[in-house]
């Protein structure tokens, strides 16, 4: 029996349109209403609210906590202080990704992880002798992503210590005498919060935020917008973008954090006192310059896609609902040279984009290349720019 | 708007006056046209009568908190080439989604389109099974036409009066395209381009509001009705503009249209062109039949060979330059152009969104056009009364509640609501606009209160702009809204004159870019970008030449 959030009572009455889809066993909105680019736009224009409950989240506290989550997060904890929060990612003994999350700490001792998969096990088995515990709590939690560019300013008349909030901060907060925990995180790639609250207290943060929003343009978004936002945003996902090593069959699935663009977070990785998991084959990876791929973004030339679908005597179709499947990607003699995992027509940059992953030499930005897609029934290669992450990426998102 | 962007100060110019081009007015196309002169090199003054740049595309907080687009106010026919070539989005381009179009009926029925395909069906069914599938055979077959005849947006008309190798090429060129036309597109685009939008829509449906709502595109801005020949040509027009690849559509920028016209001033900057505002033009400098630079109002003086007016074509060549520097022939053309405004626009502050009965306290449906037009007889009606010198007793109404998708135009909970007005005769017959304003308001407010009832009590404040107050406040000829009547013989390569379609004029030196030259008006900024080419093209000339 499929499940539902703590929000759904309000979600449901909202949801004009009754399509559903699953995510991690809850019942989630497609769209709220018809039109999944008017909620996007509200995001970037206004506000938007999601429901982000069934996201796994898992406390992991104790003495040893930090300890702990030094050896299995390839981004160093330690930088997070009780307060902050940050985007982090989890690797194999081989240097392949398993997943992604945002680690929160609460305290010194105290931290959340969310993840997009269950990892109780692959934490849990990981914990030997040191004195802490992790416990997966996701269902206690209602949780709700606020975001755009009013989320602050509305935000603070709710919970005042949020307008404080640097980017990625965490701060205890209370809304009509509920406790929260409001972040200064999302997926949208724009000004953004994510509100957790206690799952009883669910309905009255909801009513308290739409109460506070009234009049605003702010409206709940469902998961098409959201991935409309993420892809601008050039935010990964899950069996889209990557594949966890953990449940992939062949390393051609696997990817390393370099590979994804992500070897910022592994700053200080040299430092032989903080032995993560993956770093000796991170450390070879480098040193062997052995990188097979690197993520890029893809601006598609708009007036070559034009001409292709003209010539074929057809309308150019730009749509905005994301292509969350492989296209290839070529070089000019026709080599494959990489693959696009994620595209869309983006109405803020006004062109077709994608995220994709190249050769690592050829993802230095302005790259010309050609993206493979089918016009007519036959495959065209239409040139396209490599460009770097994330494709939109408004000042006020980290102001 | 108060966010106006920044004229340099004379003072911070220093005392060089000269340029090596001088566009006149900064209105959409005056912009355009200065931002890819200046993207080209050339050292650009933009130069605008009035206290901020966008002529008849700006954003004004005429009431605390409230901001109107006090004259246009949406956009679907700019063209992609100039987003992308003046690198508009890194400026704040962005056309907000508008999601529903809402047909209030007489009776108090009512036609609702939105994003749903399915849906839309379903509603058009509810008062025609029979119009459901026609719609999309209508969508269809238009679209074909479109698609074909789209191309001639984005080019410089070709010189049918000319023996120039180049010129004959480009117009075998054409002839080609239109050969390779089906037969019935082309049969189709003949009758659209020709005909009326009455004909053409009684083909495909019966239901009375949905040909109402598609007729009221085959009227705005111009002095014609539905059944009128002519009105095909302005339903295409208006279909033919897209947002995000969808013909037909409209969007709203955020902040309106003055919003959209800050975003180009910032592009015309940012290629180094400069924009000077309070700067009227009284005149165009010429010696010898060439342009040399501009006289301000004060008497101050700015120099270039190039000088490109984006005024309308009574104001270039009859007021900007001495008539009698011109050829006897187009000075007739022009003192014969059609400007006959017939539109005017009332916005309101309102305390709250109006009321419509059959949908209880729902407001989504203003989140998109409101059109007042529930039949074709209602529209011809209207225009009956214009024919006769005199505004509609009951006019045609194409309203925009736009802070129900722009939160920043209105303060929480309250809105703004954009009304366009037809007919509104420029010239009345027994009276004038000075008095007749308020009663124009008057009439508007009525005609809402009866499909809104309690509308009135909503009413925080009116602001009524009447063709002449287009025409004094923005300087657009009779207040058409086009810079000029879209009927056949002002169209494509008699745009503005028969011989003068191409953007110069008989003063070397001295270029034309506004709507009045092809392919026309609405926010379109084709005539500004095409300008420029010609403009590139003749000063490439004569640097070659030089050399």
């Amino acid at each position: 029996m499929i499940r539902t959030t703590p929000f759904h009572e309000r979600t449901s009455a909202l949801n004009e349109t009754g399509l559903w889809e699953h995510w991690s066993g809850h019942l989630t909105a497609v769209r709220y209403q018809a039109s999944e680019k008017f909620e996007y736009f509200a995001v970037r224009n206004s506000a938007g609210i999601f429901d982000t409950s069934p996201l796994f989240k898992y406390r992991i506290h104790g003495p040893d906590a930090e300890r702990f989550l030094g050896g299995v997060l390839a981004r160093d904890p330690r930088a997070a202080k009780p307060g902050q929060a940050q985007y982090t990612l989890w690797c194999d003994d081989r240097g392949f990704v398993v997943e992604d999350g945002v680690l929160l700490r609460h305290a010194h001792d105290d931290f959340v992880l969310t993840a997009a998969e269950p990892n109780l096990a692959w934490f849990g088995d990981r914990i030997g002798r040191l004195r802490v515990r992790v416990d997966e709590i996701t269902d206690e939690y209602g949780v709700l992503a606020f975001q755009g560019p009013r989320s602050g300013q509305i935000l603070a008349t709710l919970a005042p210590r949020t307008a404080e909030l640097g980017y990625f901060d965490l701060t205890p907060e209370t809304i009509a005498g509920c406790p929260v925990t409001v972040s200064r995180t999302g997926y949208t790639g724009d000004l953004g919060y994510e509100i957790w609250s206690r799952r009883d207290d669910a309905l009255t943060i909801w009513d308290c935020l739409q109460q506070v929003s009234e009049g605003q343009g702010v409206i709940p978004f469902g998961m098409t917008a959201l991935y409309m936002l993420r892809i601008e945003a050039g935010l990964l996902l899950l069996d889209v973008d990557f594949a966890s090593s953990r449940y992939a069959w062949t390393d051609e699935q696997r990817v390393t954090p370099h590979e994804l663009g992500l070897g910022w977070m592994l700053k200080g990785i040299e430092d032989p006192d903080r032995p993560f998991i993956g770093r000796r084959a991170i450390l070879r990876e480098l040193a062997d310059k052995s990188s097979r791929w690197r993520l890029t973004g893809l601006l598609i030339e708009w007036q070559d896609y034009d001409r292709h679908y003209n010539d074929a005597g057809l309308i150019p179709p730009k749509d905005h609902v994301p292509v969350q499947e492989e296209l290839f990607v070529y070089d000019d003699a026709g080599a494959q040279v990489g693959f696009a995992t994620s595209s869309m027509y983006s109405p803020m940059l006004q062109r077709h984009i994608a995220l994709a992953r190249v050769r690592p030499e050829l993802a230095k930005p302005g790259t010309e290349l050609r993206l493979e897609i089918a016009v007519n029934h036959r495959y065209e290669y239409v040139r396209a720019r490599t460009a770097r992450t994330p494709l939109y990426n408004p000042e006020r998102k980290t102001a | 708007m108060t966010t106006e962007t920044p004229a340099r100060t004379p003072a911070a110019a220093g005392k060089e006056r000269r340029y090596d081009a001088i566009v006149v007015g900064g209105g959409h196309n005056g912009l355009v046209n200065g931002a890819y002169l200046a993207k080209s090199g050339l050292r650009t003054l933009i130069l605008e009568r009035r206290h901020l740049v966008g002529g008849a595309a700006i954003t004004e907080e005429l009431h605390p908190g409230f901001w109107f687009t006090t004259f246009s106010y949406a956009l679907s026919l700019l063209r992609p080439d100039i987003i992308h070539e003046l690198e508009l989005t890194k400026h704040g381009f962005m056309p907000l989604l508008m999601p529903t179009t809402f047909a209030p009926k007489e009776d108090g029925d009512y036609l609702l389109l939105t994003q749903d395909r399915g849906e839309n069906l379903k509603e058009i069914a509810r008062h025609s099974a029979h119009d459901a599938d026609a719609y999309e055979a209508f969508e269809h077959d238009v679209s074909q036409v479109l698609q074909a005849i789209k191309p001639l947006l984005d080019q410089v008309p070709p010189d049918i009066f000319s023996d120039d190798p180049e010129e004959l090429v480009a117009l075998a060129s054409a002839g080609q395209r239109f050969r390779r036309m089906d037969k019935q597109v082309l049969h189709n685009a003949v009758r659209l381009l020709t005909g009326s939008a009455a004909d053409f829509l009684d083909d495909y449906f019966e239901s009375e509001i949905l040909k109402g709502y598609l007729a009221s595109s085959s009227i705005i801005g111009t002095k014609v009705g539905p059944y009128s020949q002519g009105s095909g040509l302005v339903l295409l027009y208006h279909f033919i503009g897209e947002h995000d690849g969808v013909f037909g559509a409209w969007a709203f920028h955020k902040k309106g249209n003055g919003g959209f016209t800050q975003v180009l001033a910032r592009a015309a900057q940012g290629f180094g062109a400069e924009i000077r505002l309070e700067s009227p033009v009284e005149r165009v400098l010429t010696r010898d039949g060439r342009a040399t630079g501009v006289a301000l109002a004060d008497g101050s003086e700015y120099h270039a060979d190039v000088v490109v007016s984006a005024l309308d074509p009574r104001r270039t060549f009859l007021e900007l330059v001495d008539p009698r520097e011109l050829p006897a022939d187009l000075v007739d053309s022009i003192e014969r152009f059609r400007f006959q405004g017939t539109s005017a626009k009332v916005n309101f502050a309102l305390d709250g969104a109006p009321r419509f009965p059959a949908l209880g306290d729902r407001t989504d449906q203003y989140r998109g056009f409101t059109n007042i037009g529930p039949s074709m007889e209602y529209l011809e009606r209207a225009y009956d009364d214009a024919k006769y010198g005199w505004y509609s007793k009951r006019p045609y109404l194409d309203c925009a509640l736009q802070s129900t998708i722009d939160p920043d135009m209105a303060p929480p909970g309250k809105h703004v609501m954009s009304c366009f007005v037809q007919y509104s005769p420029y010239h009345l017959r027994e009276s004038d606009w000075d008095t007749e304003k308020p009663n124009l308001g008057d009439t508007v407010q009525r005609t809402l209160e009866g499909f809104f009832p309690g509308f009135g009590d909503l009413v925080l404040h009116r602001e009524v702009v009447t063709p002449l107050d287009i025409e004094r406040t923005v300087g657009l000829s009779e207040g058409n809204i086009f810079a000029g009547e879209f009927l056949a013989p002002q169209m494509f390569f008699f745009r503005p004159a028969p011989g003068w379609s191409q953007y110069r004029t008989p003063i070397e030196g001295y270029y034309q870019c506004g709507s009045g030259t092809h392919p026309g008006g609405c926010v379109m900024g084709a005539p500004g970008k095409l300008a420029a080419g010609q403009v590139l093209k003749d000063v490439t000339a004569r640097t070659t030449k030089a050399r």
